[in-house]
C-alpha cells in the first residue's frame, strides 16, 4: 500500500506595532530583563487590558494579505494554563470567533501550483521567556504582551518541500505588507507543525505527531522529513503510531522526543470579560485592504506579463521586495527590462553580496545611473567589457554619470570600418601563420583576430563591426562567425 | 459641632468656608476610628500620617485662596481591594498580605482630584467573596449597631466605617450585593452603579462582568456627591461607558411625583423574607406613593434562578481572575518546594481561605471541557433571560422597589456552616449585577431589635440619577438620614 504524509502548520508572527497589544509598553526588544513592563503586562491585581487598535489593524492587514475573510464581529477569550512565563496564568487569545478565517496561499513547488488553505488567523498576546540554570529558573517578561498573529493552515501539505514553500511564501507575504519582520532566528516568526501518515485515498487523518520550535526554514524541511520517515517506517511495519511531540535541534539537525501522548489540555476557554467584542465594519475592512501593497505572487505574474521576464527571473525578484522595486526603476528608466533584470539579478546582486550590502537602499548605484549605463550598451555606444568596467567604478563610488565618463575618457566603441580594417591589415601582416589558417577555412581562428583587434583598439571596438570586417577580409559568411557573445 | 456626625456635603462646605479645617475634620475622624476600630474592626489599615498630610495640603490651598475639589477635606475609607500606592492591597487574603500596588485605581485618582482624604483600607470577605465579612483572613468586622452581629459583606468594613462615624464616605465593590447588603445591615446608603458607569481600573477583579465600585454614605446627597467624582469614562477600562456621567446631585430634590414604581411580586413572596423586613419595605413603598409615585405590579420571574446563575458566572470568572496568585511574581510564596507545580499548589493552598477555594473549584468545574455547555453556557443564557425580565419590568415601571436582604444583620457564625444559606442573603441583590442595572439601598427603618432595614431601588441601566432622586425623596420623608451608630464608651 502507498502512503502519503499530511502536514499542517501553525505559525506565530510578532506584529510590528509601536506598543504591546493590551498595554502602553513599547513593543521593542529590550536586553535588560523585566524593564519593558508595566502593571498590565505584569498581570498585577486590579489592572485591565485595553486592545491596541493598531495591533488589530495590523493583524487584519496580515489576514487580508493571506486572502482571509474578516467576520463582522470578533471577540477575545481567555486560554488558561499555569506557566511562570504567563503572569496571569491565562493568555488572552481568540477561540470561537477569530478575527479572520478561510484564507489561502498559492505555492509553487518545482513548477507545480498548489493552493494551501488557511483555516484562521487570530490575535493573541505573547508570553515571557524563561531562562534556566542548573539550580534555578528566572523569568523575563519583556516579551509579554507582544502582539502575535497565529496563522493556522489546513492540513493541505504533502511534503517537507511544500511546507517549506508555504512557510517561505507566508513569511514573504507578511514582510511585503509590513506586518512582521518574520525573523525566525530571533523568534519573531515561530512555526509548529502537525504531521500524520495515511494510505492514499483515505479521508481520515492518521495519528498526529507534533513538531515544535523549528526555527529555521531548513529546520522545517529537515524535521518534517525526519518525522515523516519515522511515521512511514512504523506504518509499514504495521506498528501503532504513538502521539509524539518532537523537538528539533538546529545544531545537530536532529529531532528528539519531547513528550508522548500528553492528556488533552483543557484550556477552559471563556469570553474575556474585560474586552468587549469588536465590531468590524465593512468600511474598516476596505480601508485596511486599500493599504495592502502588491503581493508577491501578483508581482511575479505582473513581471512576467509586463516585462516578459522568465519565471526564474520573476521569482528571484519577487523574493526581495526592495530589489524588485529597484529593478522596476531601472527597467522604466532604461526601457529595457530584459537587460535590467539580467544586470539586477546578476551584477547588482553579486556586488551586494561581495560588498556585504544588506539592502538595495544602501547600494551606491542609483537605478537611473544603471539605466543610463544600460542605454549606452543598448545603443552600441560602449561594448560590454567597457560597461562592466564602468559599473565596477560606479560601485566603488564614482559619482560622474556614465555618459560623462564615456565622453571624457573616449570610451565609446569604435565601429568605423576604416579604422578596424587598418588595424586588421596590420595584424595580418604581422601574423602570416594565423592568416594562412583562416584562409584555409579554419574559422575558429577568427576569434583570435577579434581578440587582437580588440587589443589594438584598447577594448573599445564594437565586436559586431569587428566580426563584419574579418568576414569581409577573408570572404567568410558573417553568419558563421556570429557566435556567442 | 460634632465633626464625626457631619455629612460629607456639610464637611466640604465647612472646610471651604474655613468654618473648620480639613485637618480638624481628619483628626476628629482618626480619633474616633482609633478609639473604636479595635472593637468594630472596620479598618485593616489606617494611614494617619498620610491622611493628615493630605488634609494639611488642602488647608494650605484654601488659605492661599486656591480652588479646591468638591470633596475638599472629606475623609473617605477604601475597601481593601482598591489600589492606593503606598498602602497595602490585601483583599483580606493571606496570599496578598504583603502586596503593595505600584499603580492607582481610577476611582482613587478621581477622589484625589476632588481633594478627598483617604483614612485607610477597610476589611472585606477575602477577595470580596462573602456576605458577612467573616471570610476575611485578617479580622472580624462588627456591626456598629450591635457588635454581636455581622456588618454584612463583602464590603462590611466600609459599611461599618460609615455607620460608626469613622468616615462620612467609603467606597466598596458590589459583585452580587456586596455594597447594598452591608449598607442595609449597617443602616447607611449603599449604591451599586450601572455596569460601565465607574471604571474598574485598580479594583482587584472577582467577577469582571459583574463587579462595580460604588459608595457608602449616610445620606443620598453624599452618595450623589461621590458618584459625581468617581463616574465617567476611563480609557483604561474598555467596559466603561465612553460618555460623560450626569450630575447626580442636580435633580435630587425633584421628588417622585408621577414616577411609576414597580413591585416585583416574586420578591415579596419569597419564603425566606423576614416579616419585619417585608413590612418596613412595604411601608417605605407606601410613603413613596404618598409622595405622588404610582405603584405598579411587575414580574421578575427569574428570581429563583438568579443565585445559581450568579454562582456559575461569578465563580467561572473568579477562577480565572484568581489564577494569577501563584507565588511566582508577587504576594505570598510557599517555602520549601523544589518544582514549579508544587510551588503553585502549595502557595495557593496556604494563601487562599476555604470560601475562595470553594469558588475557584466551582468556577474551574463549570468551565471544564464537557461541563462548559451544561453550566457556563446555560448560565449565560439564563443571564440574558434575567436581563430581559428587567427590560420588561422597566417597560411598565420607572423604578423597581424591593427588599435589599431577606433579613437584618445576623449573628457571627450563624451562616458560616451553610454556604447556601449565606448565598441566599444576596437573593434580592444578585439579579441587578447579572442585568448590569443600578440599585441603591436606603435605610427604611429598624426591626424590633433595633437593627437597620434597607429599601432597594433599582433603575434601568444608566438611570442611576433618577434612582438617586427617588432615594433622596424617600430619605426626605422617612427622616432616616445621617444616622451614626452610638458606640460603647462614647
Ligand atoms: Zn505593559
Amino acid at each position: 500500500m502507498d502512503y502519503e504524509i499530511v502536514i499542517g502548520l501553525e505559525v506565530h508572527a510578532q506584529l510590528l506595532t509601536e506598543t504591546k497589544i493590551f498595554c502602553g509598553c513599547r513593543n521593542k526588544f529590550t536586553h535588560e530583563p523585566n524593564t519593558n513592563v508595566c502593571p498590565v503586562c505584569l498581570g498585577q491585581p486590579g489592572v485591565l487590558p485595553v486592545l491596541n487598535k493598531k495591533a488589530f489593524e495590523l493583524g487584519m492587514k496580515g489576514a487580508l494579505a493571506l486572502n482571509c475573510e474578516i467576520p463582522p464581529r470578533t471577540k477575545f477569550d481567555r486560554k488558561h494554563y499555569y506557566y511562570p512565563d504567563l503572569p496571569k496564568n491565562y493568555q488572552i487569545s481568540q477561540y470561537d470567533l477569530p478575527m479572520s478565517e478561510r484564507g489561502y496561499l498559492d505555492i509553487n513547488v518545482d513548477g507545480v501550483e498548489k493552493r494551501i488553505g488557511i483555516t484562521r488567523a487570530h490575535l493573541e498576546e505573547d508570553a515571557g521567556k524563561l531562562m534556566h540554570s542548573t539550580d534555578s529558573s528566572v523569568v523575563d517578561l519583556n516579551r509579554t504582551g507582544t502582539p502575535l498573529l497565529e496563522i493556522v493552515s489546513e492540513p493541505d501539505m504533502r511534503s517537507g518541500a511544500e511546507a517549506k514553500a508555504y512557510l517561505e511564501l507566508l513569511k514573504l507575504t507578511l514582510e511585503y505588507v509590513g506586518v512582521s519582520d518574520c525573523n525566525m532566528e530571533e523568534g519573531s516568526l515561530r512555526c509548529d507543525a502537525n504531521i500524520s501518515v495515511r494510505p492514499f485515498g483515505q479521508k481520515e487523518l492518521g495519528t498526529k505527531n507534533e513538531i515544535k520550535n523549528m526555527n529555521s526554514f531548513k529546520g522545517v524541511e529537515i524535521a518534517l522529513q525526519l518525522v515523516a520517515e519515522k511515521l512511514f517506517d512504523a506504518t509499514k511495519k504495521g506498528e501503532k503510531i504513538e502521539q509524539v511531540t518532537w523537538g528539533y535541534s538546529i545544531e545537530k539537525q536532529k529531532i528528539f522526543k519531547m513528550r508522548v501522548k500528553e492528556e488533552a489540555n483543557d484550556y477552559r476557554y471563556f469570553p474575556e470579560p474585560d474586552l468587549p467584542p469588536v465590531e468590524v465594519s465593512r468600511e474598516w475592512v476596505e480601508q485596511v485592504r486599500a493599504t495592502l501593497p502588491e503581493l508577491p505572487r501578483a508581482k511575479h505574474t505582473r513581471f512576467m506579463d509586463e516585462y516578459s521576464l522568465s519565471d526564474y527571473d520573476a521569482s528571484v525578484l519577487m523574493q526581495d521586495k526592495p530589489l524588485a522595486a529597484y529593478f522596476e526603476d531601472v527597467a522604466k528608466a532604461s526601457g529595457n527590462p530584459k537587460d535590467s533584470a539580467n544586470w539586477v539579478i546578476n551584477d547588482v546582486a553579486r556586488e551586494m553580496k561581495e560588498r556585504n550590502i544588506s539592502g538595495i537602499s544602501a547600494f551606491p548605484v542609483k537605478p537611473e545611473t544603471l539605466a543610463e549605463l544600460l542605454a549606452l550598451v543598448k545603443g552600441n555606444t560602449i561594448n560590454m567589457p567597457t560597461a562592466r568596467a564602468l559599473f565596477a567604478r560606479l560601485v566603488q563610488g564614482e559619482t560622474a554619470s556614465p555618459k560623462d565618463i564615456v565622453e571624457k575618457e573616449c570610451l565609446a566603441q569604435v565601429s568605423d570600418s576604416g579604422a578596424l580594417k587598418e588595424a586588421l591589415e596590420k595584424i595580418v601582416a604581422a601574423n602570416p601563420k594565423q592568416a594562412a589558417e583562416i584562409e584555409s577555412g579554419k574559422h575558429q581562428t577568427a576569434m583570435w583576430f577579434v581578440g587582437q583587434i580588440m587589443k589594438e583598439m584598447k577594448g573599445k571596438a564594437d565586436p559586431q563591426s569587428v566580426t563584419q570586417v574579418i568576414a569581409e577580409r577573408f570572404g567568410i559568411d558573417p553568419g558563421l562567425l556570429q557566435k556567442k557573445k | 459641632m460634632e465633626l464625626t456626625s457631619l455629612t460629607a456635603a456639610e464637611i466640604a462646605a465647612a472646610v471651604k468656608n474655613k468654618k473648620v479645617s480639613a485637618r480638624e475634620v481628619v483628626d476628629a475622624h482618626l480619633a474616633r476610628a482609633e478609639k473604636h476600630n479595635p472593637v468594630i474592626g472596620a479598618f485593616l489599615h489606617i494611614d494617619a500620617a498620610e491622611a493628615r498630610a493630605t488634609a494639611d495640603a488642602v488647608d494650605a490651598r484654601i488659605s492661599r485662596k486656591e480652588p479646591v475639589g468638591a470633596l475638599a477635606g472629606v475623609p473617605v475609607a477604601l475597601k481593601d481591594n482598591l489600589a492606593l500606592p503606598g498602602q497595602p492591597l490585601t483583599c483580606s487574603s493571606k496570599i496578598l498580605k504583603n502586596f503593595k500596588p505600584p499603580f492607582t485605581a481610577h476611582v482613587v485618582e478621581q477622589l484625589q482630584k476632588a481633594d478627598a482624604v483617604f483614612l485607610g483600607k477597610t476589611n472585606l470577605d477575602e477577595f470580596a467573596m462573602g456576605s458577612s465579612t467573616e471570610n476575611s483572613a485578617m479580622q472580624l468586622t462588627r456591626n456598629p449597631w450591635n457588635t454581636d452581629c455581622v456588618p454584612g459583606g463583602s464590603s462590611g468594613g466600609s459599611a461599618a466605617a460609615v455607620a460608626a462615624g469613622f468616615a462620612p464616605l467609603a467606597l466598596g465593590s458590589d459583585t452580587g450585593g456586596s455594597i447594598r447588603q452591608p449598607a442595609s445591615l449597617c443602616g447607611c446608603v449603599g449604591m451599586k452603579p450601572s455596569y460601565g458607569l465607574v471604571s474598574r481600573y485598580g479594583l482587584v477583579a472577582f467577577g469582571s462582568s459583574l463587579d462595580q465600585i460604588g459608595p457608602f454614605a449616610r445620606s443620598v446627597e453624599d452618595a450623589a456627591l461621590i458618584m459625581n467624582a468617581i463616574s465617567g469614562p476611563d480609557r483604561r477600562d474598555s467596559t466603561c461607558r465612553n460618555t460623560p456621567a450626569p450630575d447626580f446631585t442636580a435633580n435630587l430634590n425633584q421628588g417622585v411625583k408621577g414616577l411609576k414604581i414597580g413591585l416585583p411580586k416574586e420578591y415579596f413572596e419569597t419564603s425566606g423574607l423576614n416579616a419585619e423586613v417585608k413590612a418596613a419595605v412595604l411601608a417605605a413603598v407606601d410613603a413613596l406613593k404618598k409622595e405622588g409615585a404610582e405603584l405598579v405590579e411587575v414580574s421578575l420571574s427569574m428570581l429563583d434562578y438568579a443565585v445559581p446563575t450568579y454562582y456559575i458566572v461569578a465563580t467561572a470568572e473568579a477562577s480565572s481572575n484568581l489564577a494569577r496568585y501563584d507565588g511566582a511574581h508577587y504576594g505570598h510564596r510557599a517555602e520549601g518546594t523544589d518544582n514549579i507545580i508544587d510551588l503553585f499548589s502549595k502557595t495557593r493552598e496556604e494563601g487562599f481561605g476555604s470560601e475562595v477555594k470553594r469558588r475557584i473549584m466551582l468556577g474551574t468545574y463549570v468551565l471544564s471541557a464537557g461541563y462548559y455547555d451544561a453550566y457556563y453556557l446555560r448560565a449565560l443564557k439564563v443571564r440574558t433571560r434575567i436581563a430581559q425580565d428587567f427590560a420588561q419590568a422597566f417597560g411598565k415601571a420607572d423604578l423597581i422597589a424591593s427588599p435589599v436582604a431577606p433579613e437584618t444583620a445576623f449573628r457571627f457564625g450563624e451562616k458560616t456552616a451553610d454556604p447556601i444559606s449565606m448565598y441566599l442573603s444576596d437573593i434580592y441583590t444578585i439579579s441587578t449585577n447579572l442585568a448590569a442595572v443600578p440599585a441603591v439601598s436606603v435605610p427604611c427603618g429598624v426591626d424590633s431589635q433595633g437593627m437597620p432595614i434597607g429599601l432597594q431601588l433599582t433603575a434601568p441601566r444608566f438611570g442611576d440619577d433618577l434612582m438617586l432622586r427617588a432615594a433622596a425623596a424617600y430619605e426626605q420623608v422617612s427622616g432616616l438620614r445621617n444616622r451614626v451608630a452610638p458606640l460603647q464608651g462614647n
